[in-house]
C-alpha cells in the first residue's frame, strides 16, 4: 500500500474504475479495494479510516441494491456497525441506509435498532433514516422499531427529533398497528413539541429567515395530519396548534410559506372542524395573488384538492383562478385549467366559456390542444340551450378547429341535426364563419355538411330568428364554398368526401347549378385516391342518369338521436367492460361479418352517409343492439354459455343471416321521424294489435297509426308495482305471454314470467326459449317448466326471465327472441322481437 | 422521499448525481439526458417546479449550477427548496464562497457533505453548525491518520515487512 498521500490512492483507484471496460471489471476493481480495506482492517492499520471512507463512497456510487456484489459487503458493514468509533458506524448507517437491498436490510436489522439507542446523537440519527430503508423493504419488521422510534420523539437534539418524527410518520404508512399506538400515545406530546418549537426563541443555530427550523415544523405537521386523518379525537388535539401556525406564520419567505402550505394541507386532511377550512382556503387565495410563481402553482395544487372538500369557498377565487389560466408560466397554466375545469357548473358556464374563448384567440399553440379539449367538454357537458351551444362551438372551432377532436364536431352535428327550429340559423352563421376561417378543417367539414343539409335554407332565408342580421346567399355562392374547400390543397380525404356529397345533395336542391355541380365532381373522377374516384364516378352517374330517384336518394338525414349517441359514447367500450360476472346475454351482434362496413359507429360520415334505407337496413341492426364489432367481445358473449345454446344465438343475430322480419322496421322504433314509407305493416305483424311500440323518444308516427294504448309520456314518473302483462309474441302457432313483477326495493330489476301456448294441434317437443337483449339490459333465464308443449292450449311451459335495466327511466325494454321446437319430428323456428313492454320498467 | 438529486452545470455536464432509488445505469442516463433537455430550457421567470413522470421534480439554479431533486407527489416542493438551498449553504460555508470548480476538484467532499445531509432520500440534519462540526471532525481524523501513514517510523515498518 503507497503510504505516501492517499490522495494518489483514490486517483488510481478512478483511474483503474474508468479504465474498466465491463461491469465486471469494475467490481473486481471495487473488490480489490474493499480487501484491502480488510487486509488494512486486520494489520491494524493506521488509515484504514481513509481508506473506508473512500471505500464507502465508492461502494454507494458504484453498486445499488440490485447488484449481488453488494451480498458480499455485508459482514464488514456487521463488523463497523458494531465500531466503538462513531464516524464509522456513521459511514457504514449511511451506505445501509442508501442501498440495501431486502436480504441485507433482514441481516442487520437487529445492529440498527440497538444503535437507535446509541450515546452519541448523530449516529442515533442516522440509524433512524435507515431503519426507514429497513421497514420500507421489509414491512414486516416494522413492529419491532415502533418502540424505539417513540422514544426518539422525547429527545431535545433537532437532528434526533428530525430523523425521529419521519421514522413515526414511515411506520405509520407502513403498519397500521404503528398508527394505532401512535395516535393513542403520541399526539400530546406531538402537539406540545410542535408547540414549543412554534414559541420558541431565537436560536441561531437553526434559524432560517426568522423562523425556527421549520424543517422540523413541517416533518412535525405531516406526522399531524397522518394521526388526524380519519380520527376525530386525535384532529381534536391538533386544532389549536394548527390555528396558531396558520395564522402566525410569517409568508415572505419560502420557510414560512412552506410550513403555511404543509399546515393547509394538514387541515384539509383531518377531520372537518369550524373555521379551521376556511382559515385554510383563505391563505391559498393569499397564495393565489403572490407574485412568486411557486407559491401560486403550490396553491393551485391545493386547491384542485380542497374543491372535493369544500367547492363554494373555492368558488370565491374563480376570477383569480381564470387569471392564471393567462399567465406566461406553462405549468401554471395548465394546472390553473384544469381547476376551472372542476370548477364549472350551471350558473357560471357562460361567463367562464367566454373568458375561456378570448383567452384562446391569443393562446400560443402547445397549449390550445388543451384548451380546446376542455372547453368544448365544458360546453358539451353544461350548456343550457342549444343555440349557445352552437354558437360556442362555432367559435372554438373558428379559432382553434384543427385542435379539435373527431368526436367533438361529430357530436356538434348531432345536435345541429336535432336543434329543426336552428337549422337555418346554424347554416347561415357556418357560412359566414367559413368566409373567414377557411383553413380550420373541422369549421369546413361541419359548413360543408350543413350546406349540403340545409342548402335551401340558406338561400332561401328560412328560419330567420330575431336576432340575425339578414343575409343574400345565392346558390352558387353556396356551391363557391364547397368548391373551394374541395379544391383546398390541404383538404384531406374526410373534406373532400364530404364536399362531393354535400354537392351531389345541391344538384338536387340547386337545379340551376346542375350543370356546374358536375363538371366539378366530373374533375375527380381521375383521382388517385380510390374514395373520391369511386364517389365522383357514382355521384356522377346518378346525376346524369338517375334523375328519377335522384331526390329520393338525396333527402334529409333521419335526426341522429342524441340520447343513443352520447349513450354510446359513453359505453363505447369493449363488450368485456358491460358484461358482469352476473349472466348477461348480451351477446354481440355480427359474429360472422368483422368486415361489414363499420356502421356501428352511426356518425362515421366518412363512410357512406346517404340515407338509403335499403342498403343501411341490417347494419342499423347492430345499431339497436349497440354492440361492438370487434371479435374480442363476441369470445366473451360466448363464454357466457347460458342453458340457452350461445352458439344457436349467434347466429340469429348475425347479419349473414338476416332475422325474421323486415329490419328496417328495427329503425322505425328508435329513430322517431323516420319517413313513413318503411312497412308499417311488418310492425303489425310483429306485435300484437294492442301492443304499442315503446319508443325512448316520444311522438313517433308511426304510433298514430296503431290504435290501442295512448302513447305515453317517454319518462314515465309511474312506478306502481302494477304491470299489464302483455302478448308478447303472437304467430299462427305460438303465443307467449309475460306478466311482470318488480322486486321489491329493486326498482330496476323486473321478473317477468313468461307462458307459453301451443295454438296447434300438434303437439310441439323439444322446446326451446332464447332471448337476446341490447347492452344497457341484463338478462337471466331461469329453465322453463318443460319442453314439451301440449296441443291446442291444454297445457303451458312457464320460464322465468329476470331482466336488469341499468338505463332504468330513461330506456324502456326491449328483447329479441327465437323460439325453436320440434312438430312433427320437423324443425321449426321463430323468431321475433318484443317492443311492447310496458314503461317504466 | 427524495428519489435523487443531480447537479448539472448550465453546458449539461454532469457535476454530481446520487440516487435513493434504484436505477439501472441504462435508466441513469436516460433520466439524466431527459431532466438535462427540460430544466436547461427552461426560462428564469418561471416556477421552480416540474413536473416529470408523474414525479415532482424541484430544481435551483445557483450561478452556474443547476440543483435538482426528483420528489414525489405527496411532498412539500417549498420544504425541498429550502432543502437545496440549506445544502448550498453549507457547502459554502465548508469551501468558503463556493465554485462550480471547488465540486469538480472536490467532488468527494461534496459526498461526504451530501451523505450527512441525507441518508434514505430524507433529511438528516437541519442544523448548519453540527453538519460543519461532524464533517470537520471526520476531516482531522483522516488527516492524522494520514500523518502517522507518512510518518517516517511507518515508512520504515512497511518496509521492512
Amino acid at each position: 500500500m503507497n503510504p505516501f498521500s492517499s490522495g494518489t490512492r483514490l486517483r488510481d483507484m478512478i483511474r483503474a474504475i474508468r479504465a474498466c471496460k465491463t461491469a465486471a471489471e469494475e467490481r473486481a476493481v471495487v473488490r480489490k479495494e474493499s480487501a484491502a480495506i480488510r487486509a488494512a482492517v486486520n494489520e491494524n492499520d493506521q488509515d484504514y479510516r481513509h481508506q473506508k471512507r473512500i471505500g464507502y463512497l465508492g461502494l454507494m456510487l458504484l453498486l445499488d441494491e440490485r447488484q449481488e456484489v453488494l451480498m458480499l459487503v455485508t459482514n464488514s458493514l456487521k463488523q463497523d456497525l458494531n465500531h466503538s468509533n462513531q464516524y464509522i458506524v456513521g459511514l457504514a448507517l449511511c451506505a445501509l441506509g442508501n442501498i440495501c437491498s431486502a436480504e441485507m436490510a433482514r441481516d442487520l436489522a437487529p445492529e440498527v435498532e440497538r444503535l437507535l439507542q446509541f450515546r452519541d446523537p448523530n449516529v442515533r440519527k442516522k440509524a433512524a433514516l435507515c431503519s426507514i430503508r429497513i421497514i420500507k423493504k421489509v414491512p414486516d419488521l416494522a413492529e419491532n422499531f415502533i418502540n424505539p422510534a417513540a422514544a426518539l420523539l422525547k429527545e431535545k437534539h433537532h437532528g434526533v427529533l428530525i430523523t425521529g418524527v419521519q421514522l413515526c410518520t414511515d411506520l405509520c404508512k407502513v403498519s397500521a398497528e404503528a398508527l394505532e399506538y401512535f395516535r393513542k400515545k403520541c399526539t400530546d406530546n406531538l402537539v406540545k413539541l410542535l408547540k414549543d418549537v412554534v414559541n420558541s426563541p431565537y436560536a441561531p443555530e437553526y434559524d432560517v429567515s426568522g423562523i425556527t427550523d421549520p424543517f422540523l415544523h413541517i416533518r412535525l405537521l405531516k406526522l399531524l395530519r397522518v394521526l388526524g386523518q380519519g380520527d376525530a379525537d386525535a384532529s381534536d388535539c391538533m386544532n389549536d396548534i394548527l390555528a396558531q401556525v396558520a395564522t402566525k406564520t410569517e409568508s415572505n419567505k419560502i420557510a414560512g410559506n412552506a410550513i403555511l402550505y404543509e399546515c393547509v394541507e394538514t387541515i384539509m386532511s383531518i377531520e372537518d372542524t369550524s373555521g379551521l377550512r376556511v382559515l385554510a382556503i383563505n391563505i391559498l387565495g393569499r397564495f393565489l395573488s403572490n407574485r412568486d410563481n411557486n407559491i401560486r402553482y403550490v396553491a393551485l395544487n391545493m386547491l384542485m384538492k380542497a374543491i372535493t372538500v369544500d367547492s363554494q369557498a373555492v368558488q370565491r377565487h374563480r376570477a383569480t383562478i381564470l387569471e392564471c389560466v393567462k399567465d406566461s408560466d406553462a405549468s401554471i397554466r395548465k394546472r390553473a385549467l384544469e381547476l376551472v375545469y372542476l370548477l364549472v357548473n350551471e350558473s357560471n358556464v357562460k361567463p367562464l366559456t367566454k373568458e375561456l374563448i378570448d383567452y384562446l384567440e391569443v393562446s400560443d399553440q402547445e397549449f390550445r390542444g388543451d384548451l380546446t379539449a376542455k372547453i368544448c367538454s365544458i360546453v358539451e357537458k353544461f350548456s343550457p340551450e342549444k343555440i349557445w351551444y352552437i354558437d360556442q362551438m362555432l367559435k372554438v372551432l373558428s379559432e382553434a378547429g384543427n385542435f379539435v377532436k373527431d368526436e367533438v364536431w361529430h357530436a356538434l352535428i348531432v345536435v345541429i341535426s336535432n336543434a329543426s327550429n336552428l337549422h337555418g340559423y346554424t347554416v347561415r352563421s357556418l357560412y359566414r364563419a367559413v368566409q373567414t376561417s377557411g383553413e380550420q378543417e373541422s369549421l369546413v367539414r361541419v359548413a360543408v355538411w350543413c350546406i349540403g343539409e340545409y342548402g335551401e335554407m340558406l338561400v332561401n332565408n328560412a328560419g330567420m330568428l330575431d336576432i340575425e342580421d339578414p343575409i343574400t346567399v345565392t346558390e352558387s355562392d353556396a356551391v363557391d364554398v364547397i368548391e373551394i374547400a374541395v379544391k383546398y390543397h390541404t383538404s384531406d380525404l374526410t373534406t373532400r368526401a364530404m364536399c362531393l356529397i354535400a354537392l351531389l345533395k345541391l344538384s338536387c336542391h340547386f337545379p340551376t347549378c346542375s350543370q356546374r355541380i358536375k363538371d366539378i365532381i366530373v374533375q375527380h373522377k381521375g383521382s388517385l385516391v380510390l374514395e373520391l374516384q369511386q364517389r365522383s364516378i357514382e355521384f356522377n352517374s346518378i346525376i346524369e342518369k338517375h334523375q328519377n330517384i335522384r331526390s329520393a336518394l338525396v333527402e334529409r338525414m333521419p335526426v341522429l338521436d342524441e340520447a343513443t349517441y352520447s349513450g354510446r359514447r359513453a359505453g363505447s367500450l369493449p363488450a368485456t367492460v358491460s358484461t358482469s360476472p352476473g349472466p348477461a346475454l348480451n351477446l354481440p351482434n355480427g359474429v360472422a361479418k368483422p368486415a361489414a362496413a363499420p356502421l356501428v359507429d352511426l356518425l362515421d360520415l366518412s363512410s357512406d352517409d346517404v340515407p338509403a334505407p335499403s342498403s343501411s337496413g341490417g347494419d342499423f341492426l347492430q345499431d339497436l343492439l349497440g354492440v361492438d364489432l370487434s371479435p374480442a367481445s363476441s369470445l366473451s358473449g360466448t363464454s357466457q354459455a347460458q342453458k340457452s345454446g350461445t352458439d344457436v344465438l349467434l347466429d340469429l343475430l348475425s347479419i349473414g343471416t338476416p332475422p325474421a322480419q323486415n329490419s328496417s322496421s328495427t329503425t322505425d322504433i328508435l329513430s322517431p321521424s323516420q319517413d313513413n314509407k318503411t312497412s308499417i305493416g311488418t310492425l303489425e305483424r310483429l306485435s300484437s294489435p294492442s301492443a304499442q311500440a315503446s319508443s325512448p323518444i316520444g311522438g313517433s308516427p308511426v304510433m298514430d297509426l296503431l290504435d290501442g294504448f295512448a302513447p305515453t309520456p317517454p319518462m314515465p314518473e309511474d312506478n306502481g308495482p302494477a304491470y299489464p302483462s302483455v302478448v308478447a309474441f303472437d304467430s299462427s302457432s305460438l303465443r307467449i305471454t309475460f306478466n311482470f313483477s318488480k322486486p321489491p326495493g329493486n326498482p330496476q330489476t323486473t321478473l317477468i314470467q313468461a307462458t307459453f301456448a301451443n295454438k296447434s294441434p300438434n303437439v310441439y317437443t323439444d322446446f326451446i326459449f332464447q332471448a337476446a337483449v341490447p347492452k344497457f339490459l341484463q338478462l337471466h333465464l331461469d329453465p322453463a317448466s318443460s319442453n314439451t308443449l301440449p296441443a291446442s292450449d291444454n297445457g303451458s311451459i312457464t320460464q322465468t326471465l329476470r331482466v336488469t335495466n341499468s338505463q332504468h327511466g330513461k330506456k324502456s325494454l326491449v328483447m329479441r327472441i327465437r323460439i325453436g321446437y320440434k312438430m312433427n319430428n320437423k324443425d321449426i323456428l321463430e323468431e321475433g322481437q318484443i317492443n311492447n313492454f310496458p314503461h317504466g320498467l | 422521499m427524495i428519489h435523487f438529486v443531480l447537479l448539472i452545470s448550465r453546458q449539461g455536464k454532469v457535476r454530481l448525481t446520487k440516487w435513493y432509488s434504484p436505477y439501472s445505469q441504462k435508466e441513469r442516463t436516460k433520466v439524466i439526458r431527459e431532466l438535462s433537455g427540460l430544466i436547461l430550457t427552461r426560462g428564469p421567470k418561471l416556477c421552480n417546479f416540474v413536473e416529470w413522470r408523474g414525479f415532482k421534480v424541484v430544481y435551483k439554479r445557483y450561478a452556474s449550477l443547476y440543483f435538482c431533486m426528483c420528489i414525489g407527489q405527496d411532498d412539500n416542493e417549498l420544504e425541498v427548496l429550502e432543502i437545496i438551498h440549506h445544502f448550498v449553504e453549507i457547502l459554502d460555508r465548508y469551501f468558503g464562497s463556493v465554485c462550480e470548480l471547488d465540486l469538480i476538484f472536490n467532488f468527494h467532499k461534496a459526498y461526504y457533505i451530501l451523505d450527512e445531509l441525507l441518508i434514505a432520500g430524507e433529511l438528516q440534519e437541519s442544523s448548519k453548525k453540527t453538519v460543519a462540526r461532524l464533517i470537520a471532525a471526520q476531516d482531522s481524523l483522516v488527516e492524522a491518520a494520514k500523518e502517522q501513514a507518512s510518518s517516517i517510523s511507518n515508512m520504515i515498518a512497511q518496509a521492512t515487512k
